[in-house]
């Protein structure tokens, strides 16, 4: 019996911004379902490693494969195309369209099996999945933060991707939040959505993450099974005692 | 809807028609200013197709409106007319197509920059290439084209702009502009080839432009490089269209028409004015009207009807 | 052939100059300053008044135009910038409302240019003696000018790379937020440079008008030239100007005399497109994907 084809296969990825490697042979796997935790201290590389596997950087070096294809250096909307949509750090909505057309957005230019699907349909069923029920004619600007995120998620979902990057997507939520957000990616992932999770908040790493990757200086420093990788010494002292310990 | 586009069609037609009769009913001087009118619409129109969804700010109008003059100039006598605009449509796409594959990829300065620069630069490599090769320097346009003939094909013109405009609006390739005006990044991440989708909304605009020149051409009889390449049209254009709101299809004739008045009035009686008027327009569109008159409009209908600005699709 | 190679350092020493103002300009205060020509020809009337009235050399008149070009454009970033700065959401938005804004502003001048001056061609003469060079014969006023230019800019360049005021300068090009946390205040040293760039391309227009002729309307050339300058060297970039520049003079000046004099733009451009296609960033640029 053969393994089962990762859903994303990293090795050797690299790039450097001038003298300073950003991200440095990194490797790492997500099967199919999962949700990896990508973890490290300000400035270890996480987002950078983001803009490598969705086109938005190139690559200096390694292998990016996605469903076995490999996708290192290509553009992002072929990426796109191929099922790895992401969301972004400072969230990026389109400001001046409604929800329907944010949506719309991912819908459209995304995969080309999904062009006999009813627009208008998929497009309410998003905003409702992500808690944006009846939504539509409402301007993106108009959004608070916590909307503007899930906006920003129900555009990513939008293509039915494969494989969605979230780049500490529940950053800067209210407790309250938190505890829905939480909910929200984990029903992400009972419908078979892999994913790969940047985070800060060790709540939702932990309540959320099958295994971890954690980053420090570019480099990989520890991989593993959540609880395990979190109690790893290296790793406490990399985040130097702060973020790990309060969590 | 469907009623209401039944309307709006018969409408459009009955004006085109009554437009149409303005060659019989107006007499030399009136017909000038009809063409000049119609001649900025298109021209605005075309740039704001391109410029206002995608808002990189375009200074090349001159250089698609001087290589379709000037291929009147020279192959005019040589070719049925027909044939001679498409030629001209043809070389106006093909040098659209170089321009915008070199620089749309890059930032909008970059590009602001390289179309400020773009007429000078055809203009010198067409004088360089008639003193040298050629030997002739300004050709005669012998062309059985009459003012009337002009008016006509303008309003062709105007009517296929406004056409072009209202499907590309309708269209994937609109909302992705749409898309690409809002946020580059997110367009590309959502699956957008955004190079492609900004080439072929340049080269559709930069065609129409090159029709224009090539349509006006036969209105001068003598035609050198530095008319055909007159560097003010790119300007004047330019603010025609930001004026009126490019950000709307029917933005930039409201521009157009007053500004297009206003410098007939002004060249006539003070050309010394001219360049501190234009530049004063482009103080009042940065300081007063950043969205034009079109925004003025949408923004007075807002406020009197607060409630209902967006209702659902 | 060295003949056109000296015409062409000389030029580009000139190009490059000019040029330091403008990537001050845009580098630091973010302004794409599409004026910037008219700003110079302004200066270089304003170096012909003072020779043909009250015969006052024009490098003694540097000592006149500088500080008043200076204040001018200190007023004019003031009144006419800062807004727009202020009210900018993105670097995008303040750099299309910064383009117009200074395109009104150099028709305005250029039509006050031109109602003040008409259309002709002004020159006057000053220091016009041959002076003999490397088996060349070269007129003097281009000499002085060459060094006065070196003289400005390598003085600028220290001053940028040696003193406190020069590194916030070079700080807030870098990365204006992170500069305000280390207590620069951001506003007020865009400001000052924005002026710094005015002053440096008046001199540029004094030094420029002892040895060529200028007109009302020639404003736009130097423009064009200065933000391909600019662009190809690295915005913000002072050695990347002075490389650019000399290139761009050298290469100016060997086409006219090899080829043909009508094509010095047409060389512009096809380095400039050459240089942005391999090198979207500029020569000394970082890649930025
Ligand atoms: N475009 C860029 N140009 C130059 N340096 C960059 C660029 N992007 C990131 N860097 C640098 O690369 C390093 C890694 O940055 P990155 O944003 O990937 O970190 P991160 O792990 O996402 O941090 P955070 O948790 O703060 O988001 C940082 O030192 C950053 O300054
Ligand atoms: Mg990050």
């Amino acid at each position: 019996m053969t393994a089962p084809l990762p859903v994303l296969a990293v090795e050797g990825l690299t790039r450097a911004f001038g003298g300073l490697v950003a991200v440095n042979n990194l490797a790492l796997e997500i099967g199919r379902g999962e949700i990896l935790g990508l973890l490290g201290p300000n400035g270890s590389g996480k987002t950078t490693a983001l803009n490598l596997m969705s086109g938005a950087l190139r690559p200096d070096a390694g292998t990016i494969r996605l469903m076995g294809c490999d996708i290192a250096g290509l553009p992002p909307y072929r990426i796109a195309r191929l099922g790895l949509t992401r969301t972004f750090q400072l969230v990026r909505v389109l400001d001046g369209m409604d929800c329907r057309e944010n949506v719309m957005a991912g819908l459209v230019f995304g995969r080309p099996h999904l062009a006999a699907v009813d627009i208008n349909a998929r497009t309410a069923t998003l905003l409702q999945r992500v808690g944006l029920g009846g939504q539509e004619a409402r301007l993106a600007c108009e959004l608070t933060y916590i909307d503007r995120k899930r906006l920003e998620l129900a555009r990513a979902l939008a293509p039915a991707p494969d494989l969605l990057l979230l780049d500490e997507w529940l950053a800067g939520l209210n407790p309250s939040e938190l505890v829905s957000g939480i909910d929200l990616i984990r029903s992400l992932r009972d419908d078979g959505i892999t994913i790969v999770l940047v985070e800060h908040v060790m709540r939702a790493v932990r309540a959320l993450c099958d295994r971890c990757v954690v980053m420090s200086g570019g480099r990989k420093i520890a991989e593993g099974v959540t609880g395990s990788v979190l109690a790893d010494k290296a790793v406490v002292e990399a985040y130097l005692g702060g973020i790990a310990a309060d969590a | 809807m469907n009623a209401r586009l039944a309307t709006f069609a018969l409408l459009t037609a009955a004006g085109l028609s009554l437009m149409a009769m303005v060659p019989y009913l107006a007499n030399a001087y009136w017909l000038a200013l009809g063409i000049s009118l119609l001649q900025y619409t298109v021209l605005a129109t075309a740039w704001g197709l391109f410029s206002g969804p995608t808002r990189y700010v375009s200074l090349a109008t001159t250089a698609f409106f001087g290589v379709g003059a000037y291929t009147v100039a020279v192959l005019g006598e040589a070719l049925p007319w027909p044939v001679v605009l498409a030629v001209a449509a043809m070389l106006g796409a093909a040098l659209a197509v170089l321009v915008g594959l070199s620089t749309l990829r890059l930032s909008g300065v970059y590009f602001v920059i390289f179309t400020f620069g773009l007429a000078e630069l055809i203009r010198q490599l067409v004088v360089w290439f008639e003193v040298n090769k050629s030997h002739v320097l300004g050709r005669y346009v012998f062309v059985p084209v009459t003012q009337a003939l002009i008016y006509w094909q303008l309003l062709a013109l105007a009517a296929a702009v406004f056409a072009l405009g209202w499907l590309i609006a309708r269209s994937r390739l609109g909302f992705a502009l749409r898309i690409i005006g809002e946020d580059e990044t997110v367009a590309t991440h959502c699956g957008i080839n955004t190079t492609i989708a900004k080439v072929t909304l340049f080269v559709i605009s930069a065609t129409v432009m090159t029709l224009v020149g090539a349509v006006m051409a036969p209105r001068w009889t003598y035609i050198e490089p530095s008319i055909a390449f007159n560097a003010m049209i790119s300007f004047q254009v330019l603010i025609m269209a930001l004026l009126g709101g490019a950000h709307r299809l029917w933005g930039p004739v409201l521009g157009a028409v007053p500004l297009t008045l206003l410098f007939e009035l002004l060249s006539a009686n003070f050309p010394n004015t001219f360049t501190i008027i234009l530049g004063c327009i482009f103080l009042v569109i940065v300081y007063l009207l950043p969205r034009g008159v079109v925004g003025l409009i949408e923004r007075r209908r807002e406020t009197s009807v607060p409630v209902q600005r967006r209702l659902p699709a | 052939m060295t003949n056109a190679i000296l015409t062409g350092l000389m030029l580009g020493g000139m190009y490059a100059l000019i040029a330091m103002g403008l990537t001050l300009q845009y580098g630091v205060a973010r302004i794409m300053n599409l004026s910037y020509g008219e700003v110079l020809i302004a200066a270089a009337f304003g170096a012909q008044g003072l020779f043909t009235g009250w015969a006052l050399s024009p490098f003694a008149g540097l000592a006149f135009v500088i500080p008043v070009a200076f204040l001018l454009n200190l007023a004019i970033y003031r009144v006419l910038l800062s807004p727009l700065v202020r009210r900018a959401r993105t670097r995008d938005a303040l750099e299309v409302d910064s383009i117009l804004a200074t395109f009104g502003l150099a028709f305005i001048l250029q039509g006050i240019m031109l109602s003040m001056f008409g259309g002709a061609y002004y020159s006057y003469s000053y220091l016009a003696s041959p002076v003999h060079l490397f088996g060349e014969t070269i007129a003097a006023n281009r000499l002085a000018a060459l060094a006065v230019c070196i003289l400005l800019g390598g003085s600028l360049y220290l001053a940028l790379t040696q003193t406190r005021g020069g590194t916030a300068i070079r700080a807030v090009a870098v990365d204006p937020a992170a500069a305000q946390l280390v207590a620069i205040d951001v506003a007020r040293t865009a400001a000052f440079t924005f002026a710094l760039g005015g002053a440096l391309v008046a001199s540029a227009g004094v030094l420029i008008s002892t040895f060529l002729t200028f007109s009302a309307t020639s404003g736009v050339v130097f423009t064009m030239k200065a933000l391909i300058v600019v662009v190809m060297g690295g915005v913000g970039n002072m050695l990347g100007c002075l490389v650019a520049g000399l290139l761009l003079g050298v290469s100016e000046a060997l086409v006219a005399s090899l080829i043909d004099p009508g094509l010095t733009l047409a060389v512009n451009f096809a380095l400039f497109l050459v240089v942005l296609l391999v090198k979207p960033a500029g020569l000394f640029g970082r890649a930025s994907r």
